[in-house]
């Protein structure tokens, strides 16, 4: 196997930023028809390498070799003339162009020149249709590409790095938004690419990913090279060693936690009939004091709708809303805020944190806004708070002045957690609150979500991970295709939970 | 595909309208060169108006044209006082014109400034530029040009059009190929949609950036040419205040403010209704002048207003 | 080190160039700094340039709160023009038989009712951006071209001389000594700068521009807080709406306010608020009125045409973008240390 040919070859990488160094002579290797992983938590500096092989940053030191001969990508699409193409992260379609448009962008065919020399738009779909069935996809490729669900859109984007003749491609998260089926059409996708000879390195959370497709892997850690190993020669438990650095034992769920009260206990928050066209069929839900309520459901069957709902960050079109069994006025977020209601957003940047502030201010927003225009919390007590929350949720941060940007993705997470916090809600949803975040800091936020339940407080807690919500939580939810399929009570385990998600058949 | 036109089929409905509101109130309204008319006197706006749609696409914004308008035709009038060859004028406004856009598109390009910002001093810059050449208007007197001015093609039923017309059907031609059928205009359309995302994608958005103010900056040199045509002169206080008919001319064309969204036909419907409004006025003859500006203003609030409702809908069915 | 953090501070580029401009004027034209007591109060340029100065720092101030949420108020100049007309119209311009001026209304109503109109206009492109969902630039733009065009027609496009003379103490009296007009300023400064650092103002105004769906959701009220800084501009406009009509005892519908919104989008550029919302000064943003119109007096000053006025403008404001532009300054630093590696 060490014969196979090495397409590229980086060595010594390093990039630095204001105040952190992202990279420090990382290492990697890739070869010719094999799939490559890159693992690490977050913060280990995964995207950084990737940006600085498709030319977005230049690195500090060090070199990469393209089959042989030194390169120094200047730009992506300096990169993607090199033979390295890429989906990155946080690559989003082009959503007023079309879907054709976004594959074909920068390499239309053309008519000739005789008839004009204009882009042939003809050729254009045709070619994008071409591409996308390949992925096992059909679809009009003249509509908007903003139109599209977040999975077709994530496919489309990795047809568009396919169509190239890259000698390398790289996949950042490409499956983060794809069903089991959709993977499974990648996987294919991959492999055969893998057998005509491309490199291909692909970055994901999904250990069970890893090993199914996967050749090698790079290890990262704190923006240093740690290994780089055969699959085959190394195991779950060493793979998660490499990255955290210690070893972790799958933490049983604590049994501190009180069993919720039974149904006697008036919900705390409840909704009868809440439904938005479009997005949720009509539905019930009642949230009880000390209970961890899971909502699990696959992509699209309506959580996180129903959560921007209950928090009325989006209009209802029927349903009431009761708190302590009386109907209550959520209009607007702020209702929800003065009622006891917090809301951690799926998408934390875009959502979440407010990036040029610091994270006393992002901690201590929620609750000023609760006060209101009328009270004023001090810039000194504003800092006893944040202290306090970052210190008890062990946020990693150079001082609560740093700007919240700086934090990485899981500090971030805990900082907005932080906020609500702040604020000694009686409810506390949560959509999908441990995405994009390493193990070690996944286990803390679990923990801290049971403590807050034996508190008092009543969780609501969405993850696509139905092996967290089953650990979790006291009561399950199941949505299928944006109605309730049921509910499951303590002890049910992922099997109950999948039969029915795929309903009684 | 249908639903993309329909703010372009608003518009065209509503120059419809409009011109059957005059036919119907005023006796000569539907005479052939009244419309005509409309392209002729507003050429210079409509070619300016073309090169800001391309602007606008990319999410940015060019306040300089008007004063580049008028420099132009400051800089035609003083090479030709100094006994320059015609069309050698026209060729170093042109030039010069294009230059400065693409000074102005390097700045926001390179260095990441803000195009409100930097075409606005572009603004002051060459209008202060003109007032340094001369503060009073300077006549053209030369032949050449007092012919094209006086030109007219016959295009049948008793009408006809001018050079600066026709100037304008071919900028907007050009244009419309330019946004459908090149690599270049499919960027703009890019750059508006998610810069960020373009630049990831490998789209050479840097050099498209700085290549639509070059193009603004050619078309408002360009319209600075046919306003010579039109005025003869050269002064700095031509064209003021002109950016804002671009700008009001490319909404109610249908093209979003915000970039990504329009069709530089659109923006020929948009200079069509701002004269047909201006027509109306003159036309009806009791109304004062500053009437135009209050119906241009609604006609903005209103279009805006459906945009914001076209929008909203159609995110619904997402 | 203290000298670079002193550098790095926000109002260190806006003060050294406003400081600088004051430097020139007074080397090309010694005593222009010299202030004298004359007729009662002070006298001199600086005196002047405070003076003039001062509606355009208390329009930029609003505009600097909007900018702050992310909008842009472009019609503050048409607000001038309204709110003048407004007020001319309703104090009259007229003489009594026996040679003083009368007001037609009482000159508080005259005052209260053209501020209201002008608070009017602020809430009109609040909604418009709230309610509506507009981008700012458009709706703030439909009255830039429209609410010029309704003064015109209130005052038939004439221009309304004001022979009231109690009313031109706004733009011309002196208070212990000091322009009228500058207390005006001041005191509007004070109230604003108390408004955001001593109640959640600042925090809400910054949350809500550096990440309007954030704040949206961690419950700061957006769109009440947003229409009330769009309505603040509105009101401001129409303070220095007053001033400006007062110092020139007129209403000019076509021209009062022409170019202001330009002006004070530069003025809250130069002072170091970004375009992009979120972080804002309101120092840096009074600094940058004056730089402005220290501009202007020393281009008369200097006996330089006033024609050069505008080319002047526009290089400082080149200089001043590029010297606020990170990477601006990084192509410097290279350039510098390559160019001291290449003597060594």
């Amino acid at each position: 196997m060490n014969d196979t040919a090495i397409v590229l070859r980086a060595r010594d990488i390093s990039r630095a930023f204001p105040g952190v160094q992202a990279l420090a002579g990382v290492e990697l290797t890739l070869r010719a028809g094999e799939v490559h992983a890159l693992m690490g938590q977050n913060g280990a500096g995964k995207s950084t390498l990737i940006k600085v092989l498709t030319g977005v940053y230049a690195s500090d030191t060090g070199s990469i070799e393209l089959l042989g001969q030194p390169v120094a990508p200047r730009s992506p699409l300096h990169a993607q003339e090199l033979g390295i193409s890429a989906v990155h992260q946080e690559s989003h379609l082009l959503p007023n162009l079309s879907v054709a448009e976004n594959i074909c962008a920068g390499r239309y065919p053309h008519r000739p020149w005789l008839r004009g020399g204009g882009i042939d738009w003809r050729e254009t779909n045709k070619r994008a249709r071409e591409l996308l069935a390949g992925l096992g996809i059909d679809l009009d490729v003249t509509q908007l590409a903003g139109g599209l669900p977040a999975a077709l859109q994530q496919l489309a984007t990795v047809a568009r790095a396919v169509a190239t003749d890259a000698r390398v491609l790289i996949l950042d998260e490409p499956t983060s938004s794809l069903d089991a089926d959709e993977v499974k059409a990648l996987f294919t996708l991959i492999r055969r690419l893998r057998d005509k000879g491309v490199a291909i390195l692909f970055v994901t959370h999904f250990l069970d990913q890893v090993y199914e497709i996967c050749d090698r892997i790079t290890v990262l850690r704190n923006g240093r090279f740690v290994g780089e190993y055969a699959c085959g020669k190394l195991d779950a438990r060493g793979l998660i060693a490499a990255m955290v650095g210690r070893e972790l034992v799958n933490a049983e769920r604590p049994a501190t936690h009180a069993a919720a009260g039974t149904g006697e206990t008036p919900a705390v928050l409840a909704a009868r009939n809440i439904a938005r066209r479009g997005q949720l069929k009509p539905m019930d839900i009642e949230l009880r004091a000390g209970e961890v309520l899971g909502l699990a459901g696959l992509l699209g069957s309506g959580r996180t709708e129903l959560a921007r709902l209950l928090f009325a960050l989006d209009q209802r079109d029927s349903g009431e809303i009761f708190v302590d069994g009386k109907p209550a006025r959520l209009e607007q977020p702020a209702d929800a805020l003065r009622l006891g209601l917090g809301f951690c957003p799926e998408d934390r940047k875009e959502s979440g944190i407010v990036a040029e502030l610091s994270v006393r201010e992002n901690i201590a927003l929620a609750l000023q806004a609760r006060m209101g225009l009328g009270s004023f919390l001090k810039p000194a007590a504003q800092r006893a708070l944040a202290e306090k929350l970052v210190a008890a949720l062990g946020v990693k941060t150079a001082s609560i002045e740093t700007p919240i940007a700086q934090l990485s993705g899981g500090n971030q997470q805990k900082a907005i957690i932080a906020r609500w916090l702040a604020t000694h809600p009686r409810v506390l949803i949560l959509d999908e609150p441990t995405r994009g975040i390493d193990i070690a800091a996944k286990q803390e936020l679990m923990n801290e979500l049971l403590e807050l339940a034996n508190g008092g407080t009543a969780v609501l807690f969405i993850s696509a991970e139905i092996e967290e919500v089953v650990r979790l939580s006291d009561r399950i939810m199941v949505l299928r295709d944006r109605a309730k399929a049921g509910e499951l009570p303590r002890g049910a385990d992922e099997d109950a939970v999948f039969s029915m998600i795929a309903g009684n058949s | 595909m249908n639903r993309r036109l329909l703010p372009l089929g608003v518009t065209m409905l509503l120059f419809v309208g409009m011109a059957a509101f005059g036919a119907i109130r005023y006796d000569g309204f539907l005479s052939p060169q009244v419309f005509l008319n409309l392209l002729i006197d507003n050429a210079f706006l409509c070619v300016v108006a073309v090169g800001m749609t391309f602007v606008i696409l990319s999410g940015g914004i060019d306040l300089s044209v008007g004063a580049v308008i008028a420099l132009g035709t400051m800089i035609s009038a003083a090479l030709l006082e100094a006994g320059w060859n015609p069309y050698a004028a026209m060729a170093v406004v042109l030039l010069f014109g294009a230059l400065f856009g693409a000074a102005q598109g390097l700045l926001i390009q390179r260095f990441a400034l803000a195009p409100f910002i930097v075409t606005l001093a572009g603004m002051f810059l060459a209008r202060g530029c003109c007032y340094l050449i001369s503060t009073e208007s300077i006549p053209i007197n030369d032949a050449t040009y007092t012919a094209i001015a006086q030109a007219r093609i016959p295009v049948g039923f008793d009408a006809s059009l001018t050079v600066g017309a026709l100037i304008a059907i071919a900028v907007v031609l050009a244009g419309m190929r330019i946004a459908h059928a090149t690599e270049f205009g499919r960027t703009v359309y890019a750059i508006g949609g998610g810069e960020s995302s373009a630049r990831l994608m490998g789209l050479p958005v840097s050099s498209t950036k700085i290549g639509v103010y070059l193009l603004s900056g050619f078309c408002a040199a360009l319209g600075g040419v046919v306003m010579t045509f039109y005025m003869l002169s050269g002064y700095s206080l031509h064209a003021v205040g002109l950016e804002l008919d671009a700008i009001a001319a490319v909404v109610i064309g249908g093209t979003l403010l915000a970039g990504g969204v329009g069709y530089v036909a659109g923006t020929l419907f948009g200079v069509l209704i701002l004269g047909i409004i201006q027509t109306l006025i003159a036309f009806d003859g009791t109304l004062s002048s500053w009437w135009t500006r209050i119906v241009v203003g609604a006609l903005l609030l209103l279009f805006c207003l459906l945009q914001r409702l076209f929008e909203g809908r159609t995110r619904r069915t997402a | 080190m203290n000298a670079r953090r002193f550098a790095r501070h926000t109002l260190f580029w806006p003060t050294m160039t406003l400081g600088l401009l004051l430097l020139v004027c007074e080397l090309f034209s010694p005593s222009f700094l010299g202030i004298a007591w004359q007729d009662g109060h002070f006298y001199g340029n600086l005196v002047d340039i405070l003076n003039r100065a001062a509606p355009l720092m208390i329009v930029s101030m609003g505009m600097t709160l909007v900018i702050a949420v992310r909008g842009l108020d472009i019609s503050v100049g048409a607000v001038v023009a309204i709110t003048a007309t407004v007020a001319a119209l309703m104090i009259g311009g007229s003489f009594s038989a026996d040679g003083d001026a009368t007001s037609r209304f009482p000159l508080w109503l005259a005052i209260i009712t053209a501020l209201g109109v002008a608070a009017a206009c602020g809430v009109w492109n609040g909604l418009l951006v709230v309610k509506a969902g507009m981008q700012p630039i458009v709706a703030t733009l439909i009255l830039m071209v429209a609410g010029r065009g309704i003064a015109q027609l209130l005052t038939g496009g004439q221009i309304i001389t004001v022979y009231y003379a109690p009313f031109y103490t706004l733009g011309n009296g002196f208070l212990l000594g000091i322009p009228v007009a500058l207390w005006i300023a001041a005191a509007l400064w004070g109230l604003l700068q108390l408004a955001v650092s001593r109640s959640a103002l600042g925090l809400f105004i910054r949350a809500i521009g550096g990440n309007p769906e954030a704040a949206r959701v961690a419950g700061v009220r957006s769109s009440a807080i947003t229409l009330c800084v769009y309505t603040f501009c509105g009101l401001a406009a129409g303070v220095a709406g007053l001033i400006i009509s007062s110092n020139v005892k007129s209403a000019d519908a076509n021209n009062a306010g022409q170019l202001l919104e330009l002006d004070a989008i530069l003025a809250v550029t130069l002072g170091g608020t970004a375009l992009t919302g979120g972080r804002f000064t309101l120092a840096g943003t009074v600094i940058g009125a004056l730089i402005i119109q220290t501009l202007t007096s020393m281009i008369y000053s200097l006996g330089v045409p006033p024609e050069v006025n505008l080319v002047v403008k526009a290089a400082l404001v080149f200089a001043v973008m590029l010297l606020q532009s990170p990477e601006f300054r990084a192509l410097v630093l290279r350039a510098l240390r390559s160019s001291r590696t290449g003597n060594a």
